[in-house]
């Protein structure tokens, strides 16, 4: 949790003897509270009180990153319970289940196909992040075939799953410099994977059948140095799952209380009756705080969705997508070529500017600041008016581009049009349609000059 | 550190609001809790799942929305039975689509008649919403608050310019109504303030309009779980409507969902889900298949 300066002041030497480079020890704790300094640059505190001032300060929620390089995951330190306080930080780790029993060419194509699951949206890719890769099959072998196959042919962060906990480790040592997540850690097999876990610098994914034996295992686990987990509660219903990972982030964030301060795992691949339950799931457990959801998903229909939800849900509320308000060139346009106008929200421009690469007619796409907002929004917020837009043609000397004069715009926007006609009287404007993706049907019909 | 599970109670409860009457009646709201924490509180209702039935030959329709009603989509009375029949939707929402004076501009008078005689066959929970036109749906609104008078219909929307004609209406032949304000809690409490100075708090319920997965899913989202913070946490008595949210019409028009028959039901499916997970009581679906699956999904 975090502390407050005068909570920290009185745990200084208070000798305001400057060498901290601040003039006295409360502006030191005053920064400190802030992020402005950092502990060790006061010399004289005691070892012991900095010790408790490091676990005080520390986020209630530990960070935990498996994998490595520029493909590693990053979960967890979120700070709300609700999206609308703040935002959520650490997009959900999404990791596709393979198992050591599947036929070799079944992992060969699953591979493949995981590799294929990215999408552009809106300037970002959106993609699968990690392989769970599981030993069903309980022979060491088969499962080191699996976990160096998936080594040698992606570049996905792993989680290894294995209640053999001899296997568990032997195959987390092939791949350890790529850091695996070692699952399950739990209260029989822990005081064997501790010196293992931090031999080879690992993750522990923790499992428990209830919350208290979890915290069983997390406090065994920190107090012997191992500080990156992930907590797997045992839940295996989305209600139930739904529960658990509510009751975990309250007691880290409100309680501060630290043996459930980690982020968390769920498995929807074992909590439903068939794709499409699955795909919910796993949506609503990412909706609810799963730090990491496990899926057997791999078919576009429904990882995709999935994709784009995690997008929404973590995107920041303070702040609206935008892009740069200009009149963009899509595909090489020239004086005879139409123009169209839409927001700076950046969806619009996106799902615009694609729709006019798709028609295969360059065009000028006149973006409009509207800080962020659709054009409806916008229009009722005086954003998107005739005059807005009638301003915005001096300002770019759109009349000279062309040698038209003819405005298309969005088709929702119908009483803009006899606004338009108004402000910017020498022009036509063309009611476009309603929804981008008829932009290249009404093009190849309707423009001409 | 031992740890004690840090359950959360609230002193105060979501309103409790009728839809239909007779039999087939059913409650929606009431809740103490946040969605789906039966460990910590009381859902004395599971939320409304309703099928979206239109009273016009829907136009554009991806096929696979089409599909499971194409026998029965140019006649409204047969496409909502076939809904509750086949498809087992308990609360139908009738949208009044005839009416969009952009449109086919169908009479007030047309458009209760259909609505009269859904009601009359099937008897089951309706909502019946208007095109969001505020001086063309306040007159069909109260032609069917009328024709309908005591069935309790649900009706909407009504909003800052229309809803003194709408809910005086509502009021005299015992309907309930869906108070809409867009995408702002502040709005929504605004217009239950102004509604609650001559009508019945239990008979509103709060739309702060939907928003698709992929084109603003999460402003919705966010907006239904303040709305229910306000409501539970600071128990603000303006905030403790249920929550409608009208998802089918626009997920279905996005793209995505237009691109196959098993993206877009679970385009609408997520939607609905996640909408749900902020504390929407009462979601209108489109295709049967993705109401179902919710409703199997929540009834574990
Ligand atoms: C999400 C949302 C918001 C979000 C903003 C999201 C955003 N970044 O724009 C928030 C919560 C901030 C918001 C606020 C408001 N909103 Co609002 N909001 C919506 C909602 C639910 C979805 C809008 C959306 O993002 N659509 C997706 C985008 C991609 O759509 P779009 O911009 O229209 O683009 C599409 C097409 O127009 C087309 N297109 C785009 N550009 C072009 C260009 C050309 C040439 C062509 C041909 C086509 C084209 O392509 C896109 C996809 O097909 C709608 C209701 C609804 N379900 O539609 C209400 C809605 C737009 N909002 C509305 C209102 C009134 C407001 C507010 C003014 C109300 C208020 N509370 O004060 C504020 C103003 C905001 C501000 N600060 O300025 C009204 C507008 C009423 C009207 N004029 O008809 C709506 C319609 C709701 C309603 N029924 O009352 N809103
Ligand atoms: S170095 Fe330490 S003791 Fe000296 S002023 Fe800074 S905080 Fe105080």
């Amino acid at each position: 949790m975090a502390l407050k300066g005068a909570e920290i002041m009185k745990m200084l030497p208070k000798t305001n003897c400057k060498e901290c480079g601040c003039a006295t020890c409360f502006a030191f704790a005053m920064k400190l509270a802030t992020g402005g300094v950092k502990l060790d640059d006061c010399p004289y505190i005691d070892p012991e009180v900095k010790a408790e001032l490091e676990g005080a300060m520390a986020p209630p929620m530990k960070l935990v990153t498996i994998g490595a390089g520029q493909n590693a995951m990053v979960i967890g330190e979120e700070e709300v319970m609700f999206r609308h306080e703040k935002t959520f930080f650490h997009e959900p780790g999404i990791a596709v289940l393979i198992s050591d029993k599947e036929s070799e060419p079944d992992i060969d194509e699953k591979l493949a196909r995981v590799k294929d699951l990215r999408f552009e949206r809106i300037g970002n890719v959106l993609k699968v992040n990690l392989l769970a890769l599981s030993n069903d099959s309980g022979d060491g072998g088969t499962f080191e075939t699996l976990v160096k196959k998936a080594y040698e042919t992606t570049d996905f962060p792993f989680i290894l799953i294995s209640e053999d906990t001899d296997i568990l480790f032997s195959a987390a040592a092939m791949c350890a410099d790529r850091r695996p997540l070692v699952y399950p850690v739990t209260n029989e097999n822990v005081s064997a994977s501790i010196p293992k876990l931090k031999e080879l610098g690992l993750p522990a994914g923790v499992k428990g059948e209830s919350l208290d034996e979890v915290i069983a295992v997390t406090s065994q686990l920190k107090d012997a140095g191992v500080e990156e987990c992930v907590i797997d509660p045992g839940s295996r219903n989305m209600l139930d799952g739904i529960r658990d990972q509510t009751l975990i982030r309250r007691a880290a964030l409100k309680k501060g209380f630290r043996p459930l301060g980690y982020p968390t795992m769920t498995f929807p691949c074992f909590m439903c009756r068939d794709k499409y339950e699955e795909a919910l799931a796993a949506s609503a457990l990412m909706t609810k705080y799963a730090g990491i959801v496990v899926t057997s998903l791999t078919e576009k229909e429904f990882i995709f969705p999935l994709l784009v939800h995690r997008f929404n849900i973590y995107s920041d509320p303070r702040r609206p997508m935008t892009v740069e308000e200009k009149v963009y060139e899509v595909s090489q346009p020239d004086e005879n070529s139409p123009i169209l106008i839409s927001t700076n929200y950046a969806l619009d421009f996106f799902i615009v500017s694609g729709a006019i690469e798709e028609a295969n007619i360059p065009a000028f796409l006149c973006i409009k600041d509207t800080g962020g907002i659709g054009v409806l929004a916008a229009w009722t917020s005086g954003k998107f008016t005739g005059e807005a837009i009638a301003e915005f043609f001096k300002k770019y000397d759109v009349e000279n581009k062309v040698k038209h004069k003819k405005l298309i715009i969005p088709g929702v926007a119908k009483k803009l049009k006899d606004e338009l006609e108004e402000e910017l009287p020498s022009w036509e404007i063309l009611l476009g349609p309603s929804e981008a993706s008829d932009i290249p049907k009404f093009l190849s019909e309707e423009w001409k000059v | 550190m031992t740890y004690e599970a840090p359950l959360e109670k609230h002193p105060v409860n979501i309103r409790e609001v009728v839809l239909g009457e007779g039999e087939k009646a059913q409650k929606i709201g009431g809740e103490n809790t946040f969605p789906f924490h039966s460990f910590e509180g009381s859902l004395p209702n599971p939320p409304g799942l309703a099928l979206e039935v239109l009273d016009m030959q829907p136009e554009n329709w991806a096929t696979w929305a089409l599909d499971p009603f194409k026998d029965v989509s140019s006649d409204p009375v047969e496409w909502a039975r076939k809904g509750v029949e086949e498809y087992g939707a308990e609360i139908l929402c009738l949208r009044l689509l005839s009416t969009d004076p952009m449109g086919m501009d169908a009479a007030p008078e047309e458009a209760a008649k259909t609505v009269r005689k859904i009601v009359d066959s099937l008897n089951i929970p309706l909502i019946v919403l208007g095109t969001g036109t505020e001086d063309k749906d306040s007159k069909v609104l109260i032609e069917v608050a009328r024709a309908c008078s005591g069935k309790n219909l649900l009706l909407g929307p009504v909003l800052k310019g229309n809803y003194q004609e709408i809910a005086k209406a509502a009021l005299e032949h015992g309907h309930a109504i869906v108070a809409q304000a867009s995408m702002d809690a502040n709005l929504t409490k605004e217009l239950n303030i102004a509604l609650c100075k001559f009508f019945p708090p239990e008979k509103i319920v709060v739309d702060p309009t939907s928003s698709a997965l992929g084109y603003g899913m999460e402003y919705t989202f966010s907006i239904i779980e303040s709305i229910k913070q306000f409501g539970l946490v600071d128990k603000d008595k303006m905030m403790q409507m249920p929550v409608f949210a009208d998802i089918g019409i626009e997920c279905w028009r996005t793209k995505e969902a237009r691109e196959s028959a098993e993206q877009g039901i679970l385009w609408e499916a997520t939607t609905g889900m996640t909408f749900l997970l902020a504390g929407a009581n009462l979601v209108v679906f489109r295709h049967p298949e993705a109401l179902r699956l919710i409703k199997s999904m929540i009834s574990y």
